[in-house]
């Protein structure tokens, strides 16, 4: 997952045509029919991860999609031990918290002027973001790694918080710019006269203003964060610092060709928290803010 | 979006009749400092972090560093060498045309075309069915790469979910990861990303006032005709985008196909970031995989010029 994109309620349009289809029976067809292609496709795009489920309840799990003989939670509690899961996913936790918290922070500050004030920097810096958020970050791991060697940064948690936060800045600063200008500026106007800062009025009355846009941004970039391997697969060498992205590849390296079961249990419960964010920033954003500046048709 | 411009906090100075007395140029100076200051933190964090590596993959591709040995400490500048060696080495161009393969096919082809049919079916599509199937999609998209990389494992091997369906029908299927090792990790790409293509698209769709394509159907066009006459050219710009989005995302697929196959059979599916991934960190030539990121980068930034010049209303 790169840019944002959230849902949209079905518009006028949808509903429309759903009206329409009721008056001729050629429609009706046609709904029939994108009714079967869709579910179809819906099916394909299901099985793989009806594995992932049933695999992780069944103790003699194959890599194919079967019901398990016998229900059991086993495979979960084999993998709860500290060395195995807890270590990894509350690495995973410190790395994609430190690093939205930093992102969102910085991404505030940043957008505060490029949102109030009319400034000659302003276009080259936006530009210069935009640039940001499309670096292929993949590509980028070889040059990185020789970078955090001449800083003396490899298998350090500090240094790849920082690198995280690098890489989801350009698209956070983007985000929270849109957010912040449809925020009133007539409020701010009124504290200004009164003689605040321009950090007092951000800190008082802008950012309570934008709570859900600050919310939606953290979230964006903890999920991102929390779900990236690449990244602290290159930068982090020690085990005990590695978040659970890489300790499950390391576990299906080791035990991936035996315990199917467990690497699913594993995988099962370090997507439970990034799902359940999904949801939770869908629900803080609602239809309002479809795209969040990453596309706009 | 337009920018909000407002009169200064610290006072309408800017519009005193004394702008030509000579302490205002270095005033109004320091008045855009103190404002641009809150910029700092992130043009730290972006020039160390984000323009640090692309300048020292520039420059690390014209030397011979490596991970070990004598080459590790005694670094030398070799000029365009390793750019001379990639070119020469059979690998490169494989993988540069199975990453275009890897490009056109999942991303261009399958992500757009399956993303804009799901959304364009979903508008004539039960309420009911329309959510469902949105769930599913864009769970495959949510899923962290690497638990998306092991469904997609599983289901493509030998003994997979597909191969076990497969035989239901009396099908002897193939070990999909040996034998078509691209045609698996294209169609996993597909099922990864769609969902991204899904939502652009049906947000585009959404914004299509249903009053024109219902003209066209007064006047006698069929569902094709005004899908590809009135609802494509009203979308072309989220299209466009959407091209462009979808390629870079896809060009920096890199768990996916380490997990699924590794690059392998030798090197049969081997893209470019694993090429460089491979060359550096495995071969320890980091020169050498320093210069295959640094002609990534240089692909990227080219579609990055053409997406900003797609959004520069947005930032004007």
């Amino acid at each position: 997952m790169t840019a944002p994109v959230l849902e949209k309620p079905p518009s006028r349009a949808a509903e429309a045509g759903s009206r329409l289809s009721m008056a001729s029976p050629n429609r009706r067809m046609m709904k029939g029919l994108s009714n079967g292609v869709i579910a179809i496709v819906g099916f394909a795009f299901l099985l793989p991860m009806v594995w992932l489920v049933l695999a992780s309840v069944d103790t003699s799990a194959t890599l194919s999609v079967k019901w398990p003989e016998t229900f059991s939670l086993d495979n979960f509690t084999a993998i709860l031990t500290p060395e195995r899961s807890l270590i990894p996913l509350l690495n995973s936790t410190l790395l994609s918290g430190g690093c939205a918290i930093l992102t969102v922070v910085a991404s505030l500050l940043a957008a505060y002027p490029l949102s109030r004030y009319k400034m000659r920097v302003n276009k080259p810096f936006l530009y210069g973001v935009l640039f940001g958020t499309c670096l292929p970050i993949t590509a980028m791991m070889v040059p990185v790694y020789s970078l955090f060697v001449a800083f003396n940064l490899i298998d350090s948690v500090g240094g790849t918080i920082l690198f995280l936060a690098a890489t989801s800045l350009p698209m956070a600063i983007w985000m929270m710019k849109n957010f912040m200008d449809s925020v009133p500026v007539s409020l701010e106007e009124a504290a200004w006269t009164d003689g605040a800062s321009a950090m007092t009025t951000l800190r008082t009355i802008v950012v309570p203003l934008m709570r859900p846009g600050i919310g939606v941004v953290f979230i964006f970039v903890f999920i991102q964060t929390w779900g990236n391997f690449f990244i602290p697969f290159v930068l982090l060498l020690s085990p005990d610092k590695q978040p659970a992205a890489v300790s499950i590849f390391s576990f299906f390296g080791q035990y991936g060709a035996v315990a199917y079961g467990q690497l699913a249990a594993f995988s099962l419960l370090y997507s439970v928290p990034v799902l359940a964010l999904y949801v939770l920033v869908t629900r803080l954003g609602g239809g309002s803010f479809a795209l969040a500046g990453a596309v706009k048709g | 979006m337009t920018t909000v411009t407002t009169p200064a906090p610290v006072g309408g100075a800017e519009r005193s009749p004394n702008r030509n007395r000579p302490g205002e140029k270095k005033r109004r100076t320091l008045v855009a400092l103190a404002r641009s200051a809150p910029l700092l933190p992130a043009v730290l964090l972006l020039a160390v972090f984000l323009f640090g590596p692309v300048v020292s993959s520039l420059y690390g591709s014209l030397t011979n560093a490596s991970l070990s040995g004598s080459t590790a400490t005694n670094v030398e500048f070799v000029g365009v060498k390793n750019y001379v060696d990639l070119f020469s080495d059979p690998d490169f161009p494989k993988a540069v045309l199975l990453t275009v393969v890897f490009l056109v096919a999942s991303a261009i082809l399958g992500q757009n075309v399956v993303g804009l049919g799901l959304s364009v079916l979903m508008q004539s599509a039960n309420g009911v069915v329309r959510g469902v199937v949105r769930t599913i999609v864009v769970t495959a998209w949510v899923l962290p790469e690497i638990v998306a990389s092991f469904a997609a494992y599983a289901f493509f091997h030998d003994g997979g979910t597909l191969n076990e369906m497969l035989g239901v029908f009396g099908i002897q299927g193939p070990n999909w990861l040996y034998t078509f090792p691209m045609f698996a990790v294209i169609l996993a790409n597909v099922w990864r990303g769609t969902a991204f293509s899904m939502l652009v698209y049906t947000a585009a769709l959404n914004d299509v006032p249903p009053e024109i394509t219902e003209a066209a159907e007064v006047d006698g066009a069929t569902g094709w005709q005004r899908f590809r006459l009135v609802t494509v050219p009203m979308i072309r710009r989220s299209i466009s985008t959407n091209l462009m989005l979808t390629t870079l995302q896809t060009l920096s697929v890199f768990a996916l196909i380490f997990v699924m196959t590794g690059g392998g059979p030798g090197t049969d599916s081997t893209t470019l970031p694993l090429l460089a991934y491979q060359e550096a960190f495995k071969f320890g030539e980091l020169g050498f995989g320093t210069a295959i990121a640094t002609i990534l980068l240089l692909v990227g930034a080219l579609f990055s010029v053409f997406y900003i010049r797609a959004l520069k209303p947005e930032v004007d």
